[in-house]
């Protein structure tokens, strides 16, 4: 039986050596807690490290999961940097008091409509809010004129949302601070009623694609992408801007944000820069993530229908509420 | 039913005196599985001490809501259909490959096992390819069914092959027809086994997560991630865990029911003759179907659904440095964490056939429920524990190497215990009276015989670890991307074809264990 012990013993030694091993050896490297799509921030981080011999190391997740994960780190959080797809996890984030301030010339890249008034974080990216519908079943004056409408009895069944993810929770949070806490938590169970769960975004698409339901909420890009792969997701889905500063027509920022715990900050700042900046915004443009670029002077791709047109309701990207949406989104019964 | 009745009497005797000399010369090995167990407790104590945090007032809010009255109904539907079906499958198919001429049987048998080699959510992805828009609780029971029915299968058809005929001969010399030998003789001799697998389906069906996401049915553990998702921590996650694991004793105390405490072992002269095939004559060709559909729901569909992928996708998605770095990891982790948790596991293992009591139940059911959880659970536990107290932990290899040993310590105490039942306690009383000291002594007999067992375990756990999701994602080291994580990440971006390289490459990986996992239990069988 001795021997089992030791084996044990030597297997956590093992263990130990193996996870302790100098990390510390690469002075330039960081950390990014990346809710992202993992493709896009691969290909940021690729380029990045080309251009400046900066090693990037990427942990994969979602905005709200790691929101929260950086407060109950706080302070020993090993992330350097933090990337959303929504500003709600970045406001959370803020509250706790974890960002560094983002350095000026990094705020200076992008318009003031895109960060928030602190300057605790900066817009690297922008996405809208669209209905995603089966154009073989509905036509143009068929299609909802607010997001509002989906809460109607007519639709009942006929549409869908992945309410899990931190996009459609943004979506809800554009919704509480446009209409306020009563009528969204109506929205919310009317939705309940009426709504397909899914589990993603593009899990939206491809079953109205399928003719599972007649229309989705999802953001812009998930059609944009499939159409520039094979298609096969999309090939029967239009996509209805709903405009008129409806809560529908929501324009969520992607933030990113420097840890005030960060050992690298200098590396950290110049990666957060380097996004917002000409190189990053390029991978935006060119690449074929098709989210939209929200830089000063750096066009979006030429495919998308321009952000300027897009009639989104003004809001201030730091007055959303995450907790507030998750905690209504329980009540109602949808998490 | 007693299998060895003429020795029951004596036998009991023996064990009682040996309890009595054992509990005295042998205290480390309770020791040992007590400090296991202590450890598998941190999870539970982490959910307590959220709902202590929170008040009583919240706790009901969150746990008495009409969601989580859903989420039960679909748990219990789940649960309550896909055990019996796969049992039933599992004997049927045991019977027709280990004890009737079935032509081929061998290939059968090996194909009845082969399906574990699927991820459950590889199975899923293939079937929701197949049948776009499958989903919901039919759904749900019948590709659980085909992913997990070989967990009963194999300890079913292990512990068929090492039947007795001579009992049965007994019954039918006593005037039973053979249906009745079956059910009376042959059943009540499957019991451990039956119980054993039904439980491991059981807990998978209440643990799994990737499966039902791609078909849209929500259970308690796909709720937890949602929630996770949501809010890391919050105490929303944290409650319906709690109602989770309340499922999951629901399972635990049925089992332990069930199961009995008769001995099963041979003890007598010689070996047990072989048991002779029956014959199946004209139902031979009907009944050829059944493992054959079997085999096409279960092996054919997700062969030849990642194949359509990977023609669909080209070269390109052969993303070979991506693919080669997840595989290096996948493989470091897999079998690290199969190695900790079999040796964890011995102790449990031991007790639980040599030493049954009340203590034992209190562990063993301490371990079962631990594993039941899903890794987000356990996760969500060793995140706030490391994070908040043993900051040097937090985020490393030894992380989630633990949270890995936790969570599939039933797969290796379950496999350990069958091997130990059938390594005589009597070489082991024969070497203590030899002269060697107890530890010694239980070395070089029960825990060598078991060797057998330990293997099939650790090939269990690491199938546990190359399709672990969630914990994997929160747990380990920065820049882990394991073929599991690739796989889900490219599939949650419907980028399916991406995908298909590492769903190929989890299925070829596991093909070896699951090949393994059969020969064991062939040798087992002293075959």
């Amino acid at each position: 039986m001795k021997s089992v012990f030791s084996a044990l013993a030597s297997a956590i030694t093992l263990a130990t050596i193996l996870t302790t091993s100098p990390v510390s050896a690469q002075e330039k490297e960081i950390i990014v807690y990346n809710a992202q799509h993992k493709s896009l921030a691969e290909e940021w981080a690729k380029a990045f490290t080309e251009e400046t011999g900066i090693k990037v190391t990427l942990r994969n997740g979602g905005d709200s999961e790691f929101s929260n994960q950086i407060v109950a780190e706080g302070a020993a959080s090993p992330a350097d940097v933090f990337l959303t797809e929504n500003s709600p996890a970045m406001t959370l984030v803020e509250q706790a008091g974890l960002f560094a301030p983002v350095n000026a010339d990094t705020l200076a890249l992008v318009p003031k409509e895109y960060q928030p008034s602190s300057g605790k974080w900066v817009g690297i990216a922008a996405r809208s809010t669209v209905f995603a519908y089966d154009k073989t079943k509905l036509n143009a004056d068929q299609l909802p004129k607010s997001l509002v409408d989906l809460a109607d009895a007519s639709w009942k069944g006929r549409w869908g949302a992945s309410p899990s993810g931190a996009d459609f929770q943004a979506i809800v949070s554009a919704l509480l601070q446009l209409k306020g806490e009563e009528a969204t938590a109506a929205w919310l169970k009317a939705m309940k009623e009426n709504f397909k769960p899914f589990k993603g975004n593009g899990t939206v698409m491809k079953a109205v694609n399928a003719g599972e339901i007649e229309g989705g909420v999802i953001y812009h890009y998930y059609w944009f992408g499939d159409q520039a792969k094979t298609g096969e997701n999309s090939k029967n889905v239009e996509l209805h801007y709903f405009k008129n500063e409806d809560p529908g027509a929501f324009v969520s920022v992607s933030g990113g944000g420097v840890l005030a715990s960060s050992k690298h900050p200098d590396e950290a700042q110049a990666f957060l820069k380097w996004i917002a900046g000409k190189g990053g915004q390029a991978v935006l443009r060119d690449g074929t993530s098709f989210e939209y670029t929200v830089s000063t002077g750096e066009a979006a791709n030429a495919k998308l229908v321009p952000l300027a047109d897009l009639q989104a309701p003004k809001i201030d990207p730091a007055t959303l509420n995450s907790k507030k949406v998750t905690d209504l989104m329980t009540a109602a019964g949808l998490l | 039913m007693q299998s060895s009745p003429d020795f029951a009497r004596p036998v009991a005797q023996a064990s009682l005196a040996g309890q009595r000399m054992r509990l005295f010369r042998l205290p480390w090995i309770a020791i040992a599985a007590i400090l296991v167990s202590l450890f598998a407790l941190i999870p539970l104590g982490f959910i307590i001490a959220v709902a202590i945090q929170i008040g009583w007032a919240t706790v009901v809010e969150l746990v008495f809501r009409p969601r989580v009255g859903d989420l039960l109904v679909n748990t219990f539907f789940l649960v309550a259909l896909t055990v019996p079906l796969s049992i039933a499958l599992s004997v049927a198919l045991a019977w027709l490959t280990e004890r009737s001429d079935l032509p081929g049987a061998r290939l059968w048998a090996w194909l009845a096992v082969a399906p574990l080699a699927v991820p459950a959510f590889v199975h899923s992805y293939a079937w929701v390819t197949l049948v776009p828009g499958v989903h919901g609780l039919g759904a749900g029971v019948f590709i659980s069914l085909i992913a997990y029915f070989p967990f009963l299968y194999l300890p079913v058809s292990a512990a068929m092959r090492r039947l007795d005929p001579a009992l049965e001969d007994s019954a039918a010399s006593l005037g039973l027809g053979p249906w009745r030998v079956f059910f009376r003789v042959v059943l009540p001799q499957l019991r451990l086994a039956i119980c054993g697998g039904s439980l491991l389906v059981g807990l998978h069906l209440l643990a799994e997560y990737g499966l039902y996401v791609f078909i849209r049915f929500d259970t308690f553990t796909t709720a937890i991630v949602d929630q996770f998702q949501s809010t890391f921590n919050g105490p929303a996650a944290n409650m319906l865990a709690g109602v989770l694991i309340a499922c999951c004793f629901a399972l635990l105390v049925l089992e332990i029911l069930v199961r009995g405490e008769e001995r099963y072992a041979r003890v007598g002269s010689g070996a047990a003759r072989q048991a002779p095939r029956a014959r199946l004559g004209r139902a031979t060709l009907p009944c050829l179907l059944l493992p054959l559909v079997v085999a096409v729901l279960a092996i054919g569909v997700p062969f030849v659904t990642i194949g359509r992928w990977l023609v669909a996708g080209g070269w390109e998605v052969w993303r070979l440095d991506e693919i080669s770095a997840a595989l290096g990891q996948t493989a470091f982790l897999a079998i690290a964490g199969a190695v900790l948790a079999t040796v964890a596991a011995i102790p449990m293992a031991w007790l639980s056939i040599r030493k049954p009591g009340r203590l034992q139940r209190v562990l063993e059911a301490t371990n079962y429920t631990v594993g039941s959880l899903p890794g987000v659970v356990i996760a969500l536990a060793l995140v706030t524990l490391t994070v908040r107290f043993m900051l040097p932990l937090y985020q490393t290899l030894v992380t989630i190497l633990i949270a890995y040993t936790l969570m599939f310590l039933p797969r290796a105490i379950i496999s350990l215990r069958a091997s130990i039942a059938q390594a005589p306690v009597e070489l082991e009383r024969a070497a203590s009276n030899l002269g060697r000291s107890p530890a010694n002594a239980l070395w070089s007999t029960s825990i060598r015989l078991s060797a057998p067992g330990a293997a099939a375990g650790m090939a269990l756990v690491s199938l546990g670890i190359l399709n672990e999701l969630t914990a994997t994602q929160m747990l380990a080291p920065n820049g882990t991307m394991t073929l599991a994580l690739a796989f889900w990440s490219y599939s949650g971006e419907i980028d399916y074809a991406a995908a298909a390289p590492y769903a190929l490459i989890m299925v070829a990986a596991s093909l070896p264990l699951t090949w393994l996992l059969y020969v064991q239990s062939k040798r087992m069988a002293g075959q």
